[in-house]
Parts: C-alpha cells; sequence; structure tokens
C-alpha cells in the first residue's frame, strides 16, 4: 500500500505515513524514535486540555505517546517497532 | 489460530518448562543462563526486541549495524557472555526467548504458575502466548519516579530514562539543547550519552548536596568500582563542558507559544528541605528537558500474586525477598530492581542467586556448587549496602511541592490538577493515593497511576510510608481478541509451545 510512499523518499530508506506523510525511519526504530529524530516530539492532544503530548517515557509506561497503527488504536510509539508501509496516524482522540 | 511459531524441532522442546524468567535485563538474563545451566528449560519472556532491559537496551539485533549504540553501554562483556551462554540454549531448544511478548498477568495455578503474554512482534496483529511452570522469577525493572513541576506536560520534557531509551535503542537524539534534573547518579550517563550524540547539555540540576555520599562512608569504600564509574563521569562531564549543578532544581519550564514545545527552564538553588531560594531562579534556553527522581519498582505483576512487599528505603516499596531472591509466594522469586533500586551488577548477582534457589526448590540435577553462591550473596551484600547509601544520598526532597503552582498538572492522563488534589487533602478525607484516585480521578487514566502516583502519594500520605502502586489486575493493555484466545486457545493445551 505504502511501496511507493517509501520510494518518493529517500529511495534507500524505508518510510512509514503520519497522517499521510512518508516519514522514514532507519530498521529497528520504533516509531517514537523515527518521530523523534525527525524533529517531532509531540503528535497528539489531550482530551480535556487540548494538549500537546508525544514521548515522555520511552519505555511504554506513561501512555503520553498513543497513536492508531493500521487502524488499531491506543498504540504506544514508544514499542511499536516501525515497518514500511506502516499507517501511522495521530491527533485527538487515542486516548479515549 | 494462527500458525504454531517455529521453535525448532529438538527433543528438548517437549520436556514441560521449569521455570518462567519475566523481563529479560541483567538480572532476568543471569537468572536464565544459571537456571539453563543448571538443567532446567527456561521460558525468557520480555516486552522489548532484543534482551538487555532497559541497562542494556538494544536495537533488534538485525538492526545493530544500521542503529550503532555500544558506544553508549556499560559492561557489554558481561552482556555478550550471557547472549552467548543463552543462544547456546535456545539453539537446543532448552531456552525458549520470547521478545516483543508483553506479560499482562500472571496467576497461581495448582502445579505452580500460569503467564499470560501476547505477542506483539508483528504488529498489528496480537497473539495470546499462555506459558505454566512450576517456577516463577519476575525479573521487571523499574521505571522513572517523576515529580510534576510547572511545565512537565510541556513537548521536549521527558524522563531521564526516556531520552536514554531514544539513544540506545532507537539511536534517536531528542533535542539540541538539553538541560536534565532531577536527583541520584543516573542523570550523568543520561548526561554523557546525550553529550556523545551531539546534544548540548546546558546543565545537570542534582537537588542532592555533594557532600550527601561522605555521610555514608563505608559502603562507598567496599564498592570501588562505584568510585571508578563516577570519576569516569566526571571526567566526561569535564570533557564535554557540562555543568553538574549541585543542590539545584528545575523548578518549572514554558513552551514558545509556537508549537508548544519547551523553550525556557527555571532552574533554582535549593535549601536543605529542597525549598527554592528566593532570588536564585535563572532561566536557561533548552528545547529539551530530561527528569528523574530516582526509579520505582515495577510490580504490576508481584502485587496480584499476593506477593508480600518490604520498605526500599528510598520512598518506594518493593518485593520482600529472603536471602535467595524468594517471595513470600511459594515457587515465586524476584530479582533486580523489583527488589528495591540498586543497580545492574545488583541485579546480575540476585538473578544468580535466584536461579541457584529455583535450582535447591526444584531439585533439578546438577545445580551449581555452594562457592559461587556464597560469592553472589556478599555481592548482593555489599551491593544493597550501596544501594540504601546511594537512596539516602538522593533523597526526594521534603519541600518539592513549593515549587507546585495550584494549576499544575499532576496526573498527566486525566489532567488533574495539584489545586485538585490539594482540596481534597485539605477539605477532604483523603489520606491515600488511592482516595485522591477516587475523587479526583488522578491515577485513573491510560498510565494508571505509574506517573503520578509517586507525586500524590507524597502530597497526601504521611512522610513515613513508602509509596505502594495500586493493584492492577492488568498490567498492560490487551485486545479483546487476544483475551479471548488466551481463555479457550489451544496455546493453553500446548503450554510449553506457545502458537
Amino acid at each position: 500500500m505504502t511501496r511507493a510512499a517509501a520510494e518518493t523518499d529517500v529511495p534507500t530508506a524505508p518510510a512509514f505515513t503520519v497522517d499521510g506523510e512518508p516519514l522514514a525511519f532507519v530498521p529497528g526504530q520504533t516509531l517514537a524514535a523515527a518521530l523523534v529524530a525527525s524533529g517531532r516530539v509531540a503528535w497528539r492532544t489531550t482530551r480535556g486540555g487540548q494538549r500537546p503530548r508525544g514521548v515522555f517515557c520511552g519505555i511504554g509506561v506513561c501512555y503520553d505517546c498513543l497513536v492508531t497503527v493500521d487502524g488499531r488504536r491506543g498504540q504506544r510509539a514508544c514499542l511499536v517497532r516501525a515497518r514500511a508501509g506502516m499507517a501511522v496516524t495521530t491527533g485527538e482522540g487515542d486516548d479515549d | 489460530m494462527t500458525e504454531p511459531r517455529e521453535l525448532g524441532g529438538h527433543a528438548a522442546m517437549h520436556e514441560p518448562l521449569g521455570l518462567v524468567v519475566v523481563g529479560a535485563g541483567p538480572a532476568g538474563m543471569a537468572a536464565a543462563a544459571t537456571a539453563l545451566d543448571g538443567g532446567l528449560r527456561v521460558a525468557l519472556v520480555d516486552a522489548g526486541s532484543a534482551p538487555g532491559g532497559q541497562f542494556w537496551r538494544h536495537p533488534p539485533d538485525d538492526a545493530r549495524d544500521a542503529l550503532p549504540t555500544e558506544d553508549l553501554h556499560h559492561d557489554l562483556r558481561t552482556y555478550r557472555a550471557l547472549r552467548t551462554t543463552l543462544a547456546a540454549h535456545e539453539r537446543t531448544g532448552r531456552l525458549i526467548l520470547l521478545l516483543d511478548h508483553h506479560v499482562w498477568t500472571a496467576a497461581r495455578a495448582a502445579d505452580g504458575f500460569t503467564v499470560h503474554a501476547v505477542d506483539r512482534g508483528r504488529p498489528p496483529e496480537e497473539r495470546a502466548v499462555v506459558l505454566r511452570a512450576p517456577a516463577l522469577l519476575v525479573a521487571t525493572g523499574a521505571y522513572d519516579r517523576q515529580l510534576p513541576f510547572p511545565g512537565w506536560d510541556l513537548p521536549g520534557v521527558l524522563t531521564a530514562g526516556g531520552l536514554q531509551s531514544l539513544l540506545k535503542g532507537g539511536g534517536a537524539v531528542a533535542g539540541r539543547r538539553v538541560v536534565l534534573g532531577g536527583t541520584g547518579p543516573f542523570l550523568l550517563p543520561v548526561a554523557t550519552a546525550l553529550a556523545a550524540r551531539g546534544a548540548e547539555v546546558v546543565a545537570v540540576c542534582e537537588a542532592a548536596a555533594p557532600s550527601a555520599w561522605l555521610r555514608h562512608p563505608a559502603p562507598l569504600l567496599r564498592n570501588p568500582a562505584k568510585w571508578a564509574e563516577a570519576a569516569g563521569y566526571a571526567g566526561t562531564l569535564a570533557r564535554y563542558r557540562i555543568p553538574l549543578r549541585t543542590r539545584t532544581g528545575i523548578v518549572g519550564a514554558e513552551g514558545d507559544g509556537r508549537d508548544g514545545r519547551v523553550a525556557v527552564v527555571r532552574t533554582a538553588s535549593l535549601d536543605a528541605d529542597g525549598a527554592p531560594l528566593p532570588g536564585t531562579e535563572r532561566r536557561i534556553e533548552a528545547d529539551t528537558v530530561g527528569v528523574g527522581w530516582g526509579f520505582v519498582p515495577q510490580l504490576d505483576l508481584l502485587l496480584p500474586l499476593g506477593c508480600g512487599l518490604a520498605d526500599a528505603g528510598d520512598g518506594t516499596t518493593a518485593a520482600a525477598v529472603d536471602a535467595g531472591q524468594r517471595t513470600t509466594v511459594p515457587g515465586l522469586y524476584a530479582a533486580g530492581e523489583t527488589c528495591g533500586v540498586g543497580g545492574a551488577a545488583l541485579a546480575l548477582s540476585e538473578g544468580r542467586v535466584a536461579a541457584v534457589s529455583v535450582l535447591t526448590d526444584l531439585s533439578a540435577p546438577g545445580r551449581p556448587g555452594v562457592r559461587p553462591l556464597a560469592a553472589e550473596r556478599r555481592s548482593v551484600a555489599r551491593h544493597r549496602a550501596f544501594a540504601r547509601a546511594m537512596a539516602q544520598a538522593h533523597p526526594l526532597p521534603s519541600a518539592w511541592p513549593a515549587w507546585l503552582t495550584d494549576d499544575t498538572t499532576v496526573c498527566r492522563c486525566e489532567e488533574v490538577t495539584a489545586g485538585a488534589v490539594h482540596a481534597v487533602r485539605d477539605g477532604g478525607p483523603a489520606t491515600d493515593h488511592r482516595q485522591v484516585k477516587q475523587l479526583t480521578r488522578a491515577g485513573m487514566g491510560w498510565c494508571q497511576g505509574r506517573m503520578c502516583g509517586p507525586a500524590v502519594h507524597c502530597l497526601v500520605a504521611a512522610r513515613t510510608e513508602p509509596y505502594t502502586p495500586a493493584e492492577r489486575l492488568i498490567a498492560t493493555p490487551v485486545t479483546l481478541g487476544a483475551l479471548a484466545d488466551s481463555v479457550d486457545s489451544p496455546t493453553d493445551a500446548t503450554s510449553s509451545e506457545p502458537t
């Protein structure tokens, strides 16, 4: 599905998509590590205060980094290993 | 069900498991290696993609070349030796190494324990795995202890352990200008690792006084390796020109209004109780903050098993164990930080001691002789004494709530403020974090109080009481499908061969 996306970025680097935009990663990185390496530390807003959140504990304990991966909600970006073609969506609602 | 996992066709596969080890950090790896050498068949289960735990956190084996992180580690010689031993046993089928497996509960059974996990190695698929063994060792480590301050929920503020795990596990540097704060020796390897990867570490703010170590010289003198380690960090800090500011705290962080990321860190000199001294506040430009106040033992699997607890001496509660790392539950063992935070060297020794106890208690053939065990037990005693001295040198400052404002977020998940917690303390009956949870929802969100629990405890409970986490029946969220699988799937019948 997103093999094409990987090829339009850096030809040699695999990529997943974040809200439709390709993001290259180094094989072995988690989604959070790839996002952080690209300069993003926040990708979600809280239900109550609409505050930006992203990576905090980095080891799967705090649940601040929640994303939706291939339609499955509530995944901890710091624990999910990035794979080429994954479709990651961020934003509101992941902490429902 | 899905295809059974191919574990190799060796005859040893059909032997029942003798031991399940949860957690493949230093304690779990050492315990598994010792138990395997002693003749047991062992399952070693970990949520990570490579053995090592947080201390030896590595990228997955197939990504080592793309993500070189070896220079960030300590004592890799021991790690490699353990990997070699474990790999040899895995080849013969005596070790079942289950990575990317999240254990969500363990229960007592008539003949031992049932351990329920989900295999998340092929997302988004989740597969239920059930393991049964007469002995269970919980070596699930610890996580960073946090104390809230205004702005700690801004993007760019991470736990010190989070910064380190991104570096060690994913080669990712979280920012360009970093301020670290909190207390304890762990801040130093984080600072040097960040600097080694090109980040500018503007300051390390250590709340404790530099003389604090000298109040308990004996345990320090008996651990010369720790002195060498400290001297090594001091040299590295000097080489990277990282200022170490003692009796200093991060008392606030402010965002830049654009993407909300932290832009300014406020620090202050602290008095002996940890209260900020008026007129000492400094504003430091930074895009990243790392904070850690020691660690909290990860007891999620142990609490529902009814394991007895002990005051760890650092404000946390740990598993109570005897000299052989036996918990109060027969057949249940604990090693490493679950027994109180004390570092990797202690965890290794405790893991070996625990495995020898398992071998002894199960009367397995070929158990190791007594002499190495005596040496390991001396090592445990020496390192435990060192850990106690460390805890006394790096306490939570009693006056830390002075940093809070009424609108400071305390519970990150449910966005409960310090003002709300104070209100149920001062105006209501709340005297522990469980009551605060019922009255304010603090600790009721996704993380189940793992982040805010120690802080809420400090705000409402008697100071002499250590923090004991709430019992959580499910240690990690699992899908209904995986739950259903573990109840009536074929895996249950062939417990030692997860499918």
